[in-house]
């Protein structure tokens, strides 16, 4: 029994021993072990990913019900590891140029990781809180890894106050659901709700499962939960900005749909309303709050909020069809978001680095190749056809259409229009500003690497989105049997 | 000749020639520029030729769609085979993909000289532009065709953007967002569609019966799209900036076929999808018809710019096409459809010839030219059968389509054809009136004393035009007659879904 609950949870037992593993080689390593425990730890996502991807794709539950695994969790794992495996490649150049490069960095994302992968296989909601937290407390640190720079720790600091708030608002919702539930298992509970139906469930239930929410949709960073993004995106150094702009997005993500769809899914008529306002909201903020921003950063911190809302419109209808949807568009956003971060941290002028929007001027004329992938980013965000972020907010829409949500999909795509003024913005000043001068040429391999895959990621998403479409399909049909 | 897969050839032929233009490396740029150029002109060139093919394999007898080419391309969408690639002409749109590709080889060739910077990727978005627009006529899938139609963005924008004049980025922006605005709100139309009729094939759709009250509102998001893209009086004011701030091939394309998206749209989807709603909306559009081709007729007058006359121009040449497809009877459709192609290649032509002086001169301004006839006597004459062609000479192409456009409207509303024959008169005017001011005259500014009459290279332009204009204004046959079973076809439909709605309703009472 206990050899079959070990082989469920492979893959986070791999990276735990790795993590622990490249801790005390980091530690007794004599000099510098950035680059090699970076590599290592690639190599310990891509062994994670292999083990997974070899593994019994049926639903599992092991542990008595506290973890699962299925097509749903292996999808959003893939993501997160290959999203984890490509910041930590972009960072290590990065790292060492802003000289803050310590070995300490890639064994907290992987720990950080680890965290994600428990929670998005929670089967309890015990389980989701220590993943949880096991994810944030390695991403506090992070963000106030240059600690001798006053802005990263601020952000530090204020990522910690917002984010302990958050757990707690997460917590008293979970002992409200359990006080009037009397369990915390995700299975049990579709079955104590599921036998109320008709009936109007427990107002205590719903209090419990609206403060889930909130403390969920603060990890997302969904309106009204988004205050500490920009300043923490801002603040933290850019590759752990990029880390947190994609990995732990996709795993909350994935947990806010489990966790909905799941225990609470009898209670969709409740839920419905609380997401459709999110959702709103947050394409709202961060199509508006995107305009006035010169720091590329915020840009793309607001950016990220607005992505987020467009998501949970596929969530908000609730049908297969829609989480479908949500999962294409987070593996879309996985990709866009690593190609302009991995742009982003090559703005440097003489070794320094700089963020403003001004900056990147005439980079068309500079740096073509950079430029142009830039662009192609952009108006993939932007979500102009062909490119991949179109079919990511495509397919979103279109769940929202089919499930009658007319508002939100009207008010949501008008608020792209406003979003594409930005991103326009961006390409502008890449192609008709002059240039203020050069960036540093020297790439390193990694970035270039990352790029190239990024870019030929989105090209074959844009020009092929099929074999995309039908594993997200393949995982959203395991949240709804028969 | 059927299965050599001539549509989808003419539509990512283009896209072949980019990415060789892409490929050129070189360290001088005057090299690099030139090979681009010419490696542009050949792949446009093979387009237009292969595009020619087409027209001989086309069945003008037949109405339905043509040339049909099918692949599987998203599975688990969009009905039992998918959002498909689905290709196909009928006698109305294979005469947009000629247009097409007859205009881009014009407009990369007489880029030459006008652009020096960055030639290299000026070539390429006008090659990734043809394939855009080539791919939107032809294309027999809704998600197809929105990808093509808002694809044409990209491109623009950057033509615009980049290479355009003082106030470039303000008009790229507007061009940009404007398009956008209403292309939402078509795209939540057009996911509604799919649902209620459950496919996203355009034949299919055709055949589709859509509620009435649906069709209200899925005709009214349509309506945004198209009314922007045609663009119709209130929502045109981003087309005289994006016209005068483009570069003139950017501006060619632009009157030249991005106007046509926004009507083919409307024959395409609004009329035969949405018969009902058409019908009702009608008296919508001669009211917008009237206001747009008295007000922007007045506008055009005290124009000083030359390109922004021939924008507001274009406003209400494109008003008689929306009006004659809404007049639904064989003369009105066809009439504008033939207005669409005589506009496409006469405004085409008319912002060429502002190019030849804006290249000589460096300024639109109409004060700044005069008595050009004694210096350019070559240049006045194309310019003057240009300027009859835009105000309805009998014996060109503008004629024929008017002509047509305001029989239509009389069998429709009397009231309207007045209305529209008054255009006809300011359009005269305001036309004559630029084309005094520049080419007759005093030729007094002293800069102008030294400047040349048109050269080879520009005369090889205009030759092409001047022959299409003259040759489809005396003889239309060529160009109606291919057409009159796709349209007998679609009015057929058409009356037939009136007919049916008419006898719902009365069985309803």
């Amino acid at each position: 029994m206990i050899t079959a609950d070990l082989a469920t949870v492979l893959p986070e037992l791999l990276l735990a021993l790795a993590g622990l593993g490249l801790l005390m080689f980091g530690v007794f390593h004599k000099g510098d072990a950035t680059r090699v425990v970076s590599v290592l730890a690639i190599l310990a996502f891509a062994a994670a990913l292999l083990v997974m991807a070899k593994g019994d794709t049926q639903s599992i539950t092991a542990f008595n019900g506290l973890f699962q695994v299925d097509r749903f969790t292996v999808f959003s794992k893939g993501l997160i590891l290959l999203a984890a495996a490509f910041t930590t490649a972009m960072s290590v150049d990065f790292l060492e140029k802003e000289k803050i490069g310590r070995f300490e960095y890639p064994v907290l994302i992987v720990f950080s990781t680890l965290g994600m992968l428990t929670m998005v296989s929670a089967g309890d909601f015990l389980t989701l809180y220590m993943g949880l937290e096991l994810q944030s407390l390695p991403l506090y640190v992070l963000a106030a890894y240059n600690r001798d720079n006053q802005r990263a720790t601020e952000a530090g600091l204020k990522y910690f106050v917002l984010g302990a708030l958050a757990s707690g608002l997460l917590l008293y919702g979970i002992s409200l659901v359990y006080g009037f539930a009397g369990t915390t298992q995700f299975s049990s509970l579709t079955l104590v709700l599921g036998a109320t139906e008709g009936a109007a469930p427990s107002m205590g239930v719903i209090v419990g499962m609206v403060f889930i929410l909130a403390g969920l949709a603060f990890k997302i960073s969904a309106v009204p939960f988004h205050m500490w993004t920009p300043d923490v995106y801002e603040g933290a150094p850019t590759s752990v900005t990029a880390f947190f702009a994609v990995t732990p997005k996709i795993a909350a993500f994935t947990l806010l749909i489990r966790v909905l769809e799941g225990p609470f899914g009898q209670l969709g008529h409740q839920w419905q309303q609380v997401i459709v306002v999110i959702a709103l909201l947050s394409m709202f903020v961060g199509s508006f709050g995107a305009l006035g921003q010169n720091n590329i950063k915020r840009l793309l911190a607001y950016s990220s909020i607005g992505h987020v809302g467009f998501a949970l419109v596929g969530l908000a209808a609730g049908t297969e069809m829609g989480i479908q949807g949500v999962l294409v568009y987070l593996a879309i956003y996985l990709f866009m978001n690593i190609g302009a971060f991995a742009i982003v941290m090559l703005m440097r002028r003489k070794g320094v680095a700089v963020e403003g929007v001004d900056d990147l001027a005439g980079l068309s004329k500079t740096h073509p190749a950079l430029a142009y992938v830039m662009a192609g980013v952009m108006f993939s965000m932007a979500g102009i056809p062909p490119l991949a972020g179109f079919w990511g907010k495509f397919y979103v829409f279109m769940a929202a259409v089919q499930a009658g949500l007319w508002t939100l999909s009207i008010v949501g795509l008008l608020t792209s229009v406003v979003s594409a003024f930005y991103y326009l913005r961006v390409i502008k000043v890449m192609f008709m500003d002059e240039p203020k001068g050069e960036f540093d040429r020297h790439i390193g391999k990694p970035a270039k690497l990352v790029l190239v895959l990024s870019t030929a990621v989105i090209i074959l998403f844009s020009i092929f989105p099929g074999p995309l479409l039908s594993s997200a399909k393949v995982a959203a049909q395991v949240l709804f049997p028969g | 000749m059927e299965n050599w897969h001539l549509l989808s050839w003419t539509t990512f032929l283009p896209l072949v020639g980019a990415a060789l233009i892409l490929a050129i490396r070189g360290d001088d740029q005057a090299v690099v520029a030139r090979n681009a150029r010419n490696v542009a002109l050949l792949t446009s060139v093979v387009t237009f030729i292969v595009s020619l093919l087409i027209m001989v394999v086309f069945d003008p007898t037949q109405g339905g769609f043509q040339l049909k080419e099918t692949a599987r391309w998203m599975p688990g969408f969009g009905g039992a085979a998918g959002i498909g690639y689905a290709m196909g002409v009928d006698g109305i749109s294979v005469w947009f993909v000629l247009l097409s590709t007859f205009l881009t080889p014009l407009c990369i060739l007489s880029s030459v000289g006008a652009v020096e910077k960055r030639v290299k990727e000026y070539m390429v978005a006008f090659l990734v532009l043809e394939t855009m627009m080539v791919g939107m006529f032809c294309a027999l899938d809704l998600i197809l065709f929105y990808l093509f139609f808002e694809a044409v963005l990209i491109p623009m924008y950057l033509i615009i953007g980049v290479w355009g004049g003082a106030r470039r980025v303000y008009a790229a922006y507007k061009f940009f967002l404007y398009t956008l605005l209403g292309s939402v709100l078509m795209l939540v139309a057009m996911l509604a569609m799919y649902f209620e009729a459950g496919t996203t094939d355009i034949p299919s759709l055709m055949l589709h019966t859509f509620p009435i009250h649906l069709q209200t509102w899925l005709w009214l998001a349509f309506f945004a799209s198209f009314a922007v893209k045609v663009p119709m009086w209130p929502v045109h004011t981003w087309l005289p900036d994006a016209h005068v701030e483009a570069p003139t091939a950017g501006s060619v394309i632009l009157a030249g076929v991005l106007l046509k998206m926004g009507a083919y749209g409307f024959i395409r989807f609004s009329i035969p999808m949405l018969p009902v709603a058409s019908a009702d909306f009608t008296p919508l559009i001669y009211t917008l018809f009237i206001v747009a081709v008295i007000y922007t007729s007045l506008v055009a007058l005290v124009q000083e710019d030359m390109k922004k006359l021939i924008a507001y121009s274009s406003i209400a040449h494109m008003g008689y096409v929306t009006a004659g497809l809404f007049s639904a009877n064989p003369q009105g459709v066809e009439g504008a459809l033939f207005q669409m192609l005589s506009h496409g290649v006469v405004s085409a032509a008319l912002f060429l010839c502002v190019g030849v002086v804006y290249d000589r001169m460096h300024t639109r301004e109409i004060a700044r030219y005069g008595g050009l006839v004694d210096r350019m006597p070559r240049y006045a004459l194309v310019f003057m059968i240009f300027t009859m062609a835009s105000v309805g000479l009998p014996g060109t192409a503008g004629f024929v389509g008017e002509f047509l456009v305001l029989m239509g409207l009389f069998q429709s509303n009397t009231w309207v054809s007045a209305f529209a024959a008054t255009g006809l008169v300011l359009g005269c005017t305001y036309m004559l009136y630029l084309y005094r001011r520049v080419i007759f005259g005093k030729l007094e500014r002293e800069d102008l004393f030294s400047i040349l009459d048109i050269n080879a290279r520009e005369i090889a332009i205009f030759a092409p035009l001047i022959a299409v204009t003259i040759w489809i204004g005396v003889y239309p046959s060529t160009v109606l007659g291919p057409m009159h079973a796709s349209v007998d076809k679609l009015l057929h439909d058409y009356q037939a879904a009136q007919a049916a709605a008419h006898n719902l309703s009365i069985a309803d009472r």
